[in-house]
C-alpha cells in the first residue's frame, strides 16, 4: 500500500464555513436579488445537482450547536435503543412463544414465526442504521480531506534494478543456459495438467445408445415374449392400464406411462426412466386427423401417442389446447400440431414430437413398440 | 477537546499487535483513508453486503438442507403432502420452512438477497461503464467484476436446483437440453455431469459442493481482489469541485465512512430481513416435487436467466442434420452468443477504447456520460439488446396480461432486439450531443435566470448569469476532443499507427468517437462559437429571438 495521508484541512477548510452555512436557513439572504413578479423563480435558487454530490456530515467544519446536538444525540439514542427493543423482542418471541404447543409446526405457525422473527430482525437491522446515519450526519465533526493520488507505477530506477535481480536470478539457478533442464521440466508439467482431467471420467458412464431408446422398448419386449401385442398404458399418478373406452370423448389429454415401470424399474431409477418414457394421449377427433405416411395404424380411432418431452430442451410439452389441437410447451412456447404427427407450428422447437406406435389388446391401449427415433432434445450423435 | 491518547484497553492490545505486526504503520497510513463520496458508489457496496448476507443465511441452511435425491415418503409438518414420494433435498427444505423456526426466514432472505446481489452487481457495472470508471488504471477490477457476475449467474442456477421441487427439476431439465446440444462432447458432458441420464441420484449433490463450497469460495477471493485494488488505486471520484486526478476530496475512512458503510450494510440486510418476513419468495412447497412429466405454465427462471430464456424462447427453430449428425442451432445461439457478446464485448471494451482514442492516461475523475457520447450510446444499445431478451424471457406472461398476440411478440422480439440497439445507439448519441450544446451554451452565454429585462428602447430580453461555481466545474470537466494528426500527411506519408488495415480502421474509428464532439470552453471575451453572442462574465443579456 502506497498510499500516505497528506491531509490538507487547510486548503478544504477554508470552504467549509461557506459549505457548513448551505444547508442553513441563511442562503436566501446570502444573495437577496430583485426578483420580477410573476416570473418564473430564479434557477439559481434551484438546488443543483452537483450540490448534492457530497452529503456531508452537518456539522462538518463547524462547532456544532449544543443544543441542537443533545437533541440528535437523543433521537439516535431512541433509535439504538429501539434496535435494542428489536432483538431483545426476537430473542423472547423465540424463547417464550414460538415453540409453545410442542414447537412450530404447519403453514400457520410457520408463517406466525416467521412474521415476528423477520418483523423483529428487521426493526432491529433498520433501527441501527437510521440510528447511525443520524449519528454521521448530525454529530460527527469531520472535515472533509484532501490527499493525493499517486500513480502506482515503480520509478525506472526500482524497474531497472527489479528486471537486474530477476535476471541475475535466472541466471544464478541455470535455467537459461541449461537447456536439458528447461525442457525436461516443461515436459514433466505438461502431463499434470491432464491429470484432474482424466481423473473425472468417472463422473458418468459414457453415452453408448442410452439416448436411443426408453423403457417402453423393454416393456415391448417383455410382452412379445408373453405372446402379448404390446404394452399396456398406465395413467401417470393413478397407475391403472387403460381401456379405450376410458378415453373415448374426443379433445382430451392425458399422460400415460408403460406398465411396469414403477415395479419392474430399481427404485433411484424410476424417475430416470419416467423422464424418458412419459408420454402423453390425445384424442383427436377422427374427421381431423391426418395420419402421417407410414404411421397409419399407430393410432386408435385417432387416439394418438407423442412424447411429452419437448424436442427443443426437454421441457414436458403439458398443454393441449383442445379447439386448435395443438401441444404447447409451457418453458418456451414451442407448438406442435396434433393432428398432424405433432409438427412443429411455432416456436424454437426443429423437430416435431416422437409418435408412439399403438393398438389394442383385449380391450386395452397398448404401445407396440418403443418411439422409433430418440426423445427429447437434439443431440450431435442423433444423426 | 480531543483527547491525545487512546484508552489504555485499546492503546495496549494495538501495541501488542504492532509488536508482532508492525500493523499501526499500516493503520496509520489507512486510518483516515479519503473515500469521495457519491450515491452510485453505494451500488457496489449493496452487492458486497449482499453477498455477507448470503453466506451468512447459507451456513445457517447447510445445518439442516440434505443434498440427496434418496426418495423419501414424505410425512411432516406440511400436512398436504404426506404420503408423497420426493426426494430427501426436498423433504429437507420443507423441514427448513415448516419445522426449523427462523428456517423459512433465513430461507426467504437467502434467496432474496441472491437476487438483490445479481441486480446490485448489475447496476454497479452500469454506473462503471457509464461514467468510464473502468479505464486505466481500472481494468483488473472491471474483468474482476464480469467474472464475479458470470459466476453469480451460476451459482444463482445451482442454488435454485437445489431443492428439487418441480420449478427446480425444470431449470435443470433446460440445462441438460442446452449441456446435450454442444456439438461433439454434448452427450458426454452431459452423462458425466449428471451421473448418468437426466435427472439420476448425482446432480442435486454435486451441485450442492459447488454450489457451496467451490463457487461461493472463488467469488469471495474474487471480492478480496477487488476490494484490495480499489483500497491500493483509492476510488474514483465524480467530477465535482475539488475532485481531479492528482487529488482525491472527501471524509475520512474513520470515522465518517466505516459509520455510513455499516450503516449502509445495516440498511442492507434490514431490507432483506423485511422482505424475507413479509414478501414470499420460492414458495416450494406450492410447486411439489420434481416430477420429469409435470410443469406449471409461466415457469419462469430468477431475473438473472431471463435473457437466457428469453434468447431460447425467441430463437427461430434452426437446426441442422447432415451425415449422421446433428446440430442444433436453435439452442446453441441463444445459449451462447447474446451473452457472448455482452460478456466479451464488457471485457475487451476498455482495451478498445483505449486503442481507439489512443488515451493510455491514467483517469481517477470520472467521465459525465454525456461527454462520451459513443459510449454511451454503446452502452444503452448493450442495454437495449439485454433488456428486450430480458423482457422476451417472459412473453407467455405478456401474451396472458395485456391479450396480445404469442406469435406476434415473438416476432416483435425477433426483430427488436436487432432493430432496438441501434435505435438506443442513435437516440441516446443525440441526447448526449444535445447536453454538451446545452453545457456549451451555459458555459459561453451563462444560465437563463428567469428575468426579462426592458432595455432604453423597449426590447425585452432575458438576462443571463454565470453559472454556479459548482456547476461550472462540473461542466469544464468534459475533456474538448482535439482532432488527430490526418490519417496522410501533405507529401501523403501515412502517420504512425494509421499504416494498414487496422490502422486505418483505427482512424476510422477514432473519427467515429470524435468528429461530432462539441467543444465546451470558457472564451475569455471575443466571439463564441455557436451564438456568436460574447460575455460570459458580466451579466450580460441576450434578445429573446434567438
Amino acid at each position: 500500500m502506497s498510499d500516505d495521508n497528506k491531509d490538507d484541512t487547510g486548503a478544504a477548510g477554508s470552504e467549509e464555513p461557506r459549505r457548513g452555512a448551505r444547508g442553513g436557513d441563511g442562503r436566501r439572504e446570502e444573495a437577496p436579488r430583485e426578483r420580477v413578479i410573476r416570473t418564473p423563480s430564479p434557477a439559481r435558487d434551484k438546488e443543483l445537482l452537483a450540490e448534492g454530490d457530497i452529503s456531508a456530515p452537518a456539522g462538518a467544519g463547524e462547532q456544532l450547536d449544543e443544543a441542537s446536538a443533545k437533541r440528535a444525540e437523543r433521537v439516535v439514542a431512541t433509535f439504538f435503543l429501539l434496535a435494542f427493543a428489536g432483538s431483545v423482542g426476537f430473542i423472547a418471541y423465540y424463547i417464550g412463544w414460538s415453540g409453545r404447543d410442542g414447537g412450530m409446526h404447519g403453514v400457520d405457525r410457520a408463517r406466525e414465526s416467521n412474521f415476528w422473527l423477520g418483523g423483529m430482525m428487521a426493526l432491529s437491522f433498520l433501527a441501527l442504521a437510521i440510528g447511525v446515519t443520524i449519528w454521521v450526519r448530525r454529530l460527527m465533526t469531520s472535515k472533509p480531506i484532501i490527499q493525493e493520488r499517486h500513480l502506482p507505477a515503480a520509478d525506472e530506477e526500482t524497474r531497472a534494478g527489479f528486471n537486474e535481480d530477476f535476471m541475475e536470478g535466472a541466471v544464478d539457478s541455470g535455467i537459461t543456459k541449461r537447456p536439458l533442464l528447461r525442457r525436461t521440466l516443461l515436459l514433466a508439467s505438461a502431463p499434470l495438467g491432464l491429470a484432474p482431467l482424466v481423473l473425472l471420467r468417472d463422473l458418468g458412464p459414457l453415452p453408448e445408445k442410452k439416448l436411443r431408446s426408453t423403457f417402453w422398448a423393454k416393456a415391448v419386449e417383455e410382452a412379445h415374449k408373453q405372446g402379448k401385442k404390446g404394452v399396456r398404458l398406465v395413467v401417470d399418478g393413478t397407475n391403472r392400464p387403460l381401456r379405450v373406452s376410458d378415453f373415448s370423448s374426443p379433445g382430451s389429454m392425458i399422460t400415460v406411462l408403460p406398465e411396469g415401470i414403477e415395479e419392474h424399474v430399481p427404485e433411484e431409477q424410476v424417475l430416470t426412466e419416467t423422464a424418458k418414457a412419459v408420454t402423453i394421449l390425445i384424442n383427436v377427433p377422427a374427421d381431423e386427423f391426418k395420419p402421417a405416411k407410414g404411421r397409419e395404424n399407430w393410432h386408435v380411432n385417432g387416439i394418438v401417442a407423442y412424447s411429452k418431452i419437448c424436442t427443443h430442451v426437454g421441457c414436458p410439452a403439458a398443454l393441449y389446447e383442445q379447439t386448435t389441437h395443438h401441444i404447447l410447451c409451457p418453458c418456451h412456447q414451442s407448438t406442435f400440431d396434433a393432428t398432424n404427427a405433432a409438427k412443429v407450428v411455432f416456436g424454437p422447437a426443429a423437430r416435431p414430437l416422437p409418435q408412439l406406435p399403438l393398438s389394442v389388446e383385449d380391450g386395452y391401449i397398448v404401445a407396440t413398440s418403443d418411439y422409433h427415433e430418440p426423445i427429447g432434445p437434439s443431440f450431435w450423435e442423433r444423426g | 477537546m480531543s483527547q491525545t491518547t487512546a484508552p489504555q484497553s485499546v492503546d495496549a492490545s494495538l501495541n501488542w499487535l504492532d509488536d508482532r505486526l508492525g500493523s499501526t504503520t499500516f493503520m496509520k497510513r489507512n486510518l483516515k483513508k479519503v473515500f469521495p463520496d457519491h450515491w452510485s458508489f453505494m451500488l457496489g457496496e449493496i452487492a458486497l453486503y449482499s453477498f455477507i448476507i448470503l453466506l451468512l443465511t447459507g451456513t445457517f441452511l447447510t445445518l439442516w438442507f440434505q443434498p440427496s435425491m434418496q426418495e423419501v415418503v414424505y410425512n411432516g409438518s406440511y400436512t398436504k403432502l404426506n404420503g408423497v414420494k420426493m426426494s430427501q433435498a426436498y423433504a429437507s427444505t420443507l423441514e427448513i420452512s415448516f419445522d426449523v423456526r427462523g428456517g423459512l426466514l433465513m430461507r426467504q432472505i437467502h434467496h432474496w438477497a441472491a437476487v438483490l446481489f445479481m441486480a446490485s452487481i448489475l447496476a454497479h457495472m452500469l454506473r462503471v461503464f457509464f461514467t468510464g470508471a473502468y479505464r486505466k488504471p481500472r481494468e483488473l477490477n472491471w474483468l474482476i467484476g464480469i467474472g464475479m457476475f458470470t459466476l453469480g449467474m451460476l451459482e444463482g442456477l445451482f442454488g435454485y436446483s437445489l431443492p428439487d421441487d418441480l420449478l427446480s427439476g425444470t431449470g435443470l431439465r433446460i440445462t441438460q437440453g442446452v449441456t446435450e446440444s454442444i456439438p461433439l462432447v454434448g452427450t458426454y458432458l452431459y452423462m458425466f455431469l449428471f451421473g448418468g441420464e437426466f435427472p439420476g441420484q448425482d446432480i442435486v449433490p454435486r451441485l450442492f459442493t459447488i454450489h457451496v463450497l467451490l463457487i461461493p469460495g472463488l467469488i469471495l477471493g474474487m471480492v478480496t481482489a477487488h476490494m484490495m485494488i480499489m483500497w491500493h488505486q483509492k476510488h474514483t471520484a465524480m467530477p465535482v469541485k475539488n475532485q481531479t486526478e492528482q487529488q482525491v476530496y472527501g471524509y475520512p475512512f474513520y470515522p465518517v465512512f466505516m459509520a455510513k458503510t455499516g450503516a449502509y450494510f445495516l440498511f442492507t440486510f434490514g431490507v432483506l430481513a423485511l422482505m424475507g418476513a413479509f414478501v414470499q419468495i420460492n414458495p416450494i412447497w406450492l410447486f411439489g416435487p420434481y416430477d420429469p412429466g409435470a410443469i406449471s405454465a409461466g415457469s419462469q427462471p430468477d431475473w438473472y436467466m431471463g435473457v437466457l430464456e428469453g434468447a431460447l424462447r425467441i430463437m427461430p427453430n434452426w437446426e441442422i442434420s447432415a451425415w449422421g449428425h446433428t446440430v442444433s442451432f436453435n439452442v446453441l445461439i441463444p445459449a451462447t452468443v447474446p451473452l457472448g457478446i455482452i460478456f466479451t464485448g464488457a471485457a475487451v471494451w476498455p482495451f478498445v477504447e483505449a486503442w481507439v482514442t489512443g488515451d493510455k492516461r491514467h483517469h481517477n475523475v470520472n467521465t459525465r456520460p454525456r461527454n462520451a457520447p459513443v459510449r454511451t450510446a454503446t452502452g444503452m444499445a448493450a442495454v437495449t439488446f439485454y433488456g428486450m431478451l430480458w423482457i422476451a424471457g417472459a412473453n407467455d406472461v405478456l401474451a396472458d396480461k395485456f391479450h396480445l398476440s404469442m406469435f406476434g411478440i415473438t416476432w416483435f422480439f425477433r426483430v427488436g432486439i436487432f432493430i432496438g440497439p441501434y435505435l438506443a445507439f442513435v437516440i441516446t448519441k443525440r441526447i448526449c450531443l444535445g447536453l454538451q450544446r446545452k453545457d456549451a451554451n451555459i458555459i459561453g452565454h451563462g444560465e437563463e435566470s428567469g428575468i426579462i429585462m426592458m432595455s432604453p428602447d423597449g426590447r425585452y430580453s432575458e438576462r443571463h448569469e454565470p453559472a454556479r461555481e459548482e456547476k461550472r466545474v462540473t461542466i469544464l470537466s468534459k475533456e474538448n476532443t482535439r482532432p488527430e494528426a490526418p490519417a496522410k500527411d501533405a507529401r501523403g506519408i501515412p502517420a504512425p499507427g494509421s499504416k494498414g488495415p487496422l490502422g486505418h480502421l483505427r482512424s476510422r474509428l477514432n473519427r467515429a468517437w470524435t468528429f461530432d464532439d462539441i467543444p465546451v470552453e470558457e472564451h475569455e471575451h471575443g466571439e463564441h462559437g455557436e451564438g456568436g453572442h460574447g460575455g460570459v462574465e458580466g451579466r450580460e443579456s441576450r434578445p429573446l429571438s434567438r
